[in-house]
């Protein structure tokens, strides 16, 4: 099976991506915020399609874009001050930071430039239509150990979460 | 035009990440410090599917045990931000400098 229009869905996903990702920096409101990180997550999870990952893409639509971002939408609604978006957005050491990020980002260019030969380019030939059931018997029996781990870390997350937001600690 | 390579999802994840660095590094708003976070775990997913074209199925695997420390690292992370909400009544990075000297 060939892929159609390659370049112009990466290029339109991409696209969405960065533009999302700048919304959500650059916004005083924290709902618009909330709406522009599901944008970016949705053209995420295309480009995950578009890697031959649809378990991966299934997971990020439904983890994601369902779950974690109505657990953001609902505490902006707990700790929502008017007075908030009228006040700075910005931290003192804005300057510093955004020096520190773009150097970091010219170290990308760099290694990126620089270690291109490092990419190779053969691609793995999966099967087609077995990602999730590769994916399922990996994570049940390689990954076994780390899959426990997970489930100990998400119960440690939900009793925490718990306490941390009860009336009295 | 030019096909796509592994090399062009690495110049996006590399693009988003650097974005969520700025946003912790520069927002004041501690739900959109969170947000950023999410942004620099997703470019490190992107990282890791685009790999796993190259490489097996290990880089998928990973990925979701990024989503799930991710779902962890909200979750704990809203409820401190709510405890300290209703201590303070701000939710301004610059202000929780209990421990500043």
């Amino acid at each position: 099976m060939t892929p159609v229009a390659t370049p112009f869905f990466f290029y339109m996903l991409s696209g969405l991506m960065i533009v999302g990702g700048l919304l959500v920096i650059t916004r005083k409101n924290a709902v618009h915020s909330a709406l522009a990180l599901i944008l970016t997550l949705l053209a995420q999870a295309g480009l995950y399609l578009m890697l031959y990952a649809p378990f991966v893409a299934g997971v990020q639509i439904i983890l994601y874009a369902g779950g974690i971002m109505v657990l953001f939408l609902f505490v902006i609604m707990l700790v929502n001050l008017e007075r908030m978006q009228k006040e700075k957005q910005f931290n003192k050491q804005w300057l510093v930071g955004l020096a520190a990020a773009l150097a970091l980002g010219a170290m990308f260019v760099a290694v990126y430039v620089k270690g291109r030969a490092l990419f190779p380019e053969h691609v793995v030939q999966l099967p087609e239509g077995q990602n999730t059931q590769s994916i399922g018997l990996m994570l049940y029996g390689n990954y076994m150990f780390a899959f426990e781990i997970a489930s100990l870390l998400l119960l440690v997350a939900i009793i925490g979460a718990v306490v941390m937001a009860k009336k009295r600690i | 035009m030019v096909p796509i390579t592994t090399l062009h999802y690495l110049v996006v994840a590399a693009a988003l990440f650097v974005l969520g660095v700025i946003g912790v590094l520069t927002r004041r708003n501690v739900v959109i410090v969170l947000m950023s976070i999410e942004l620099i775990l997703n470019a490190v997913n992107l990282n890791l599917v685009a790999f796993s074209r190259l490489w097996g199925l290990h880089g998928q695997v990973f990925a979701i045990f990024v989503i799930t420390d991710a779902a962890a690292e909200a979750a704990v992370g809203l409820g401190i931000l709510i405890a300290f909400f209703r201590n303070k009544e701000t939710v301004n990075v610059d202000e929780v400098d209990l421990l500043k000297w």
